[in-house]
């Protein structure tokens, strides 16, 4: 019977999943208790392509059953029911997880005596905060997979910017960039200030089908960050780019003309949004009105500032732009190459080398 | 030393128990909530707020272009980061002396509207009424839903729902259907926010001097396509809020109590009318009472000021509870404002902020967070104002101002009026939000869903009045200026959830000094020098239990309604132990809907 011999050959689909030995049910522990402003939480809200419901509930055909624990998400109970799977995590009894971290991660070394600058809950034993150092050393070696949700547990960010006081820095500053997890990976990057919502949902479903067996690791750049979506720059993919090829700039913002005179760094900086629009294709940066400040780089703030001004050297590509265009692709090879670089004080030392003073006034 | 007066009680031997719910996660810090409970008497007695995270802004701000100020601060906050940005616009324009175009200012009007649209309609329907949900009710008060199913909804009319039980089933999470409703108007009220402002969280297009966003007519027509697709939604809010509020208060004589406190209203004005405001500190007050939402410090019903420049004066920073080094032995930035009047050594243009680390300890030191205090000269006292979420105070000001008369909000003195157009269900709507008789839980989480429609009200009229200018050609949208070597600036403006300000001085056409006080401080702030809670504190401490569960299976409903009356930012987690971290019970607002059918 023809209806019956078809269900057959569909119910051999499950088997062909066992041969690739994926995982069938995996557990995402966020913790958004880094130097943050929760920013990238509430962006992932903005997802629709898909949204955050549709994963939790399952309504993506091929990915393992995920358990979302995100504060704002998750379907477990409250307090030490909340952080049951952290730590069953912790004891090495929950299962595969994949790790994500929001925020950048405080220096503690810098600090004498108990204090702390950020925790996530309390020590059952003693009642003290307990550090998001601690949590980040109990589970990153246990992790299946380590994700940083935006630029500030990616690289750092604004709170790392100089003369901070913290000391802190990007996840893959902590952990080492030759950091790897239990499934070999290592940390997956997902900057942006905050996390564009569709690029991060993207980012983490890819990491989901390769934890079903059925998709390679993402091919992730040099600086940790996927390829598909930060290997183009942002000027690539801008409605002004036209004016910039004509050597047409806005002297002000009242204009539609490239912005590259008033402070846009897109030619040199890492991004889609202008491509794909913040959310439903709607808004962005530079094609919409907004410079570019490089809030996806390894060297933001600090390598983009003063943002309102024009980039060093711009003056020369634009000038040069039509005559000598294989001068500027290496000249702005150069730049970026400058930007994707994070500034040297970013470190889990003793010391604290952000330039901070707390006695700068006298 | 309480805020609020003592309750007479009859009282029975204290049966105390130390429960405490850490942390309440929320936008711009780790907040924890530490109470100790009379069960006997079924009263809070003490409660400590506390933050554990340190971030830092106005430390590393300082010797930054103070251009860069509007980026950098909106990563203060990812949820109202905009906020931020329009706040740090306001105080850089003092500073630099510059006046946007009038298109800026609706451009910048427009994003603030759907950024309140937004933000209240993700925090009021997908948390705070999981309080008051049915699968919650049922948890914690049974013998309120058994009455819920049996009550008729006086304004099913207008919001289809037969019974108060009907309304609250529609608000469990994940599966009623108000809840999942809100989550949709939340991305439409962001995508109405993207086009004027680029991007949500952290604008794009925002800048001192005016916007970037390129002001084509499509721009204002798909916002308005858009809110007018909400306008029917906003009107039933307010009616199925207004309906359960009100069955609360008749369900349980008392009510009232909970989370109340005196009448310490600040607001420190929104939505600024481009024919008047120049950003002049000279002229603040003048702009300043022509806002549409008008500033105001509220003490007991009686509106002390509603003077921005008095309102700026007032302010003090105060230690006491936080880990901080105390600045007063330092040189003053500024010892006069650009009027002549003294600035004091705590005010936030004077303040240096120097961290210092260390154990928590409730007896001395336990939060991250300092203590902003309104100093009234009247009485010498430092004022613990809270927000009252911000709502609350946004309107109880700009209803006792009689301010603020437009085509579709009118501010009477004892009440705000807000008309509405017909959209695709429900007629032309005119609601009436008049000022409570207290400043309490209930009616911080009423005064939400009444600034809503507020904002949407506004929006109209900034929209008929920005396409008016667009259709006409006055398409500027920003002003060039030069950066002084030196100067001070100051912003006033609202955060979603209340007062925001940002003070800056320049010296050397660098920061020299930076320092934004957000509604947060001033209403989680710690015990301040003189022993005077903080809000969290003060509504907690002594409020009332209804909750029919005994500390075996306590959920801590009344409290959490109380804290989150005020919005601490973001949906939360809230974790309770019992004593010394033992776990007595927990309590996960999204867990009722999971459990739930
Ligand atoms: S506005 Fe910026 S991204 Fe767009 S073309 Fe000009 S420089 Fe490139
Ligand atoms: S275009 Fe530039 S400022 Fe905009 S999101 Fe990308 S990196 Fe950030």
């Amino acid at each position: 019977m023809t209806t019956h011999s078809s269900t057959t050959e569909v119910s051999k689909e499950p088997e062909r999943s066992e041969d690739r030995k994926g995982i069938d049910e995996i557990t995402i522990l966020w913790i958004s208790e880094g130097m943050s402003c929760d920013g990238d939480t509430v962006s992932l809200t903005a997802a629709d392509q898909p949204s955050i419901e549709d994963l939790v509930l399952g309504l993506i055909p091929g990915l393992p059953k995920v358990n979302l624990v995100n504060k704002v998400l998750s379907p477990s109970l409250g307090g030490e029911d909340f952080l049951a799977p952290y730590r069953a995590a912790v004891r090495d009894e929950l299962g595969p997880f994949i790790l994500v971290i929001e925020g950048s991660i405080p220096n503690q070394n810098i600090i004498e005596g108990d204090g702390y600058w950020t925790s996530f809950g309390n020590d059952p034993e003693t009642g003290e905060p307990q550090t998001l150092n601690w949590w980040i050393d109990q589970l990153a070696p246990k992790a299946w997979a380590v994700v940083a949700a935006g630029t500030c547990a990616t690289f750092g960010g604004i709170h790392a910017m100089s003369g901070n006081p913290t000391g802190c820095m990007g996840l893959a500053d902590y952990l080492g960039w030759d950091y790897t997890s239990q499934a070999g990976l290592p940390i997956v990057n997902v900057p942006g200030c905050p996390i564009q919502p569709e690029n991060f949902m993207e980012t983490l479903i890819w990491v989901l089908y390769h934890a079903a067996g059925s998709a390679p690791p993402p091919p992730l750049d040099h600086m940790l960050r996927p390829q598909w979506l930060f290997g183009k720059t942002v000027h690539e993919g801008c409605d002004r780019g036209s004016y910039y090829e004509q050597a047409n700039f806005a002297a002000d913002y009242n204009s539609p003309k490239c912005l590259v005179k008033t402070g846009c760094w897109g030619p040199v900086v890492n991004c889609n949004v202008p491509k794909r629009g913040w959310m439903a294709g709607i808004g962005g940066c530079p094609n919409v009105g907004g410079i570019c400040i490089g809030c996806t780089m390894p060297g933001f703030p600090d390598a983009f500032m003063p943002f309102m001004d024009e980039p060093p050297g711009s003056t020369l590509s634009s000038l040069v732009i039509k005559p000598y265009g294989a001068v500027v692709r290496r000249l702005r090879g150069m730049t970026n190459e400058l930007v994707n670089h994070e500034p040297r004080w970013r470190h889990n030392k003793r010391k604290l080398t952000s330039g901070y003073d707390p006695h700068w006034r006298a | 030393m309480t805020t609020t007066e003592a309750r007479p009680t009859d009282r029975k031997p204290p049966q105390l128990v130390d429960m405490s719910w850490d942390p309440i996660t929320r936008i711009i810090g780790n907040l924890g909530i530490y109470t100790k409970i009379d069960f006997a008497n079924r009263e809070v007695v003490e409660c400590h707020s506390t933050s554990s995270l340190f971030r830092g802004y106005s430390v590393f701000m300082k010797g930054k272009d103070p251009r860069d100020a509007g980026f950098i601060t909106s990563r203060i906050c990812g949820i109202c980061g905009d906020n931020h940005t329009t706040c740090s616009d306001y105080a850089q324009q003092m500073a630099y002396g510059v006046k946007p175009p009038p298109l800026a200012e609706h451009i910048v009007n427009l994003g603030e509207a759907a950024e309140y649209m937004f933000d209240h309609t993700i925090f009021q329907d997908n948390l705070v009424f999981v309080d008051f949900c049915e699968a919650m009710v049922k948890a914690t008060n049974p013998g309120v839903l058994a009455r819920a199913e049996r009550t008729e909804a006086p304004r099913g009319e207008i919001h289809g729902y037969r019974t108060i039980a009907d309304i609250m089933k529609a608000f469990n999470p994940f599966e009623g259907e108000v809840y999942k409703e809100a989550l949709k108007v939340s991305r439409v009220t962001r995508e109405m926010f993207c086009l004027m402002e680029g991007r949500h969280v952290h604008p794009s297009t925002l800048y001192p001097g005016g916007v970037g966003t390129m002001p084509q007519p499509t721009v204002f027509t798909d916002y308005l396509s858009r809110l007018m697709r909400v306008i029917d939604f906003v009107k039933k809010a307010v009616a199925m809020n207004d309906d359960v509020f009100d069955f609360f208060y008749e369900a349980l004589p008392g009510y009232e109590e909970v989370g109340r406190r005196r009448t310490l209203l600040g607001c420190w004005g929104a939505f600024q009318d481009p024919k008047v405001v120049d950003y002049r500190y000279e002229t603040m007050n003048t702009w300043g009472k022509a806002m549409y939402v008008t500033p105001g410090i509220i003490v007991d019903g009686e509106l002390v000021t509603n003077n921005l420049v008095d309102i700026n004066l007032g302010l003090r920073i105060m230690l006491g509870s936080s880990y901080y080094e105390d600045w007063v032995n330092e040189q003053p930035f500024v010892t006069h404002d650009p009027l002549g009047n003294p600035i004091d050594m705590r005010h936030p243009w004077n303040q240096t902020t120097v961290p210092v680390p260390q154990k928590r300890d409730f007896d001395d030191k336990y939060s991250w967070v300092m203590s902003p205090r309104w100093f009234d000269q009247r009485t010498g006292d430092h004022l613990a104002l809270d927000t009252g979420g911000g709502p609350l105070a946004r309107l109880w000001s700009t209803a006792l101002s009689g301010l603020v008369d437009t085509p579709y909000i009118k501010a009477t003195g004892h009440s705000v009026r807000i008309s509405l157009p017909k959209g695709d269900s429900l007629p032309e709507t005119t609601l009436e939000w008049r000022i409570p008789q207290w400043s309490n839980t209930i009616e911080r989480d009423r005064a939400r869903p009444y600034f809503v429609a507020y904002a949407a009200a506004m929006a109209l009229q900034f929209l008929e009045e920005a396409m008016g200018m667009v259709r006409a050609g006055e398409t500027k949208v920003f002003e060039n200026y030069e950066v002084p070597d030196e100067a001070i600036g100051c912003g006033f403006h609202e955060a979603v959830r209340g007062v925001l300000s940002h003070h800056l001085v320049i010296k050397d056409k660098k920061i020299a000094n930076y320092h934004p006080y957000p509604p947060t401080p001033w209403n989680a702030s710690p015990r301040d020098k003189f022993g005077t809670p903080g809000p969290y504190e003060d509504a907690v401490q002594g409020q009332p239990i209804f909750e029919e569960n005994g500390p075996d299976d306590f959920k801590g409903v009344d409290i959490m309604r109380t804290v989150r009356s005020f919005d601490p930012c973001l949906p939360c987690g809230v974790h309770m132990y019992v004593g010394k971290g033992k776990t007595l019970t927990t309590l996960h607002s999204p867990t009722y809907g999971a459990n739930h059918g």
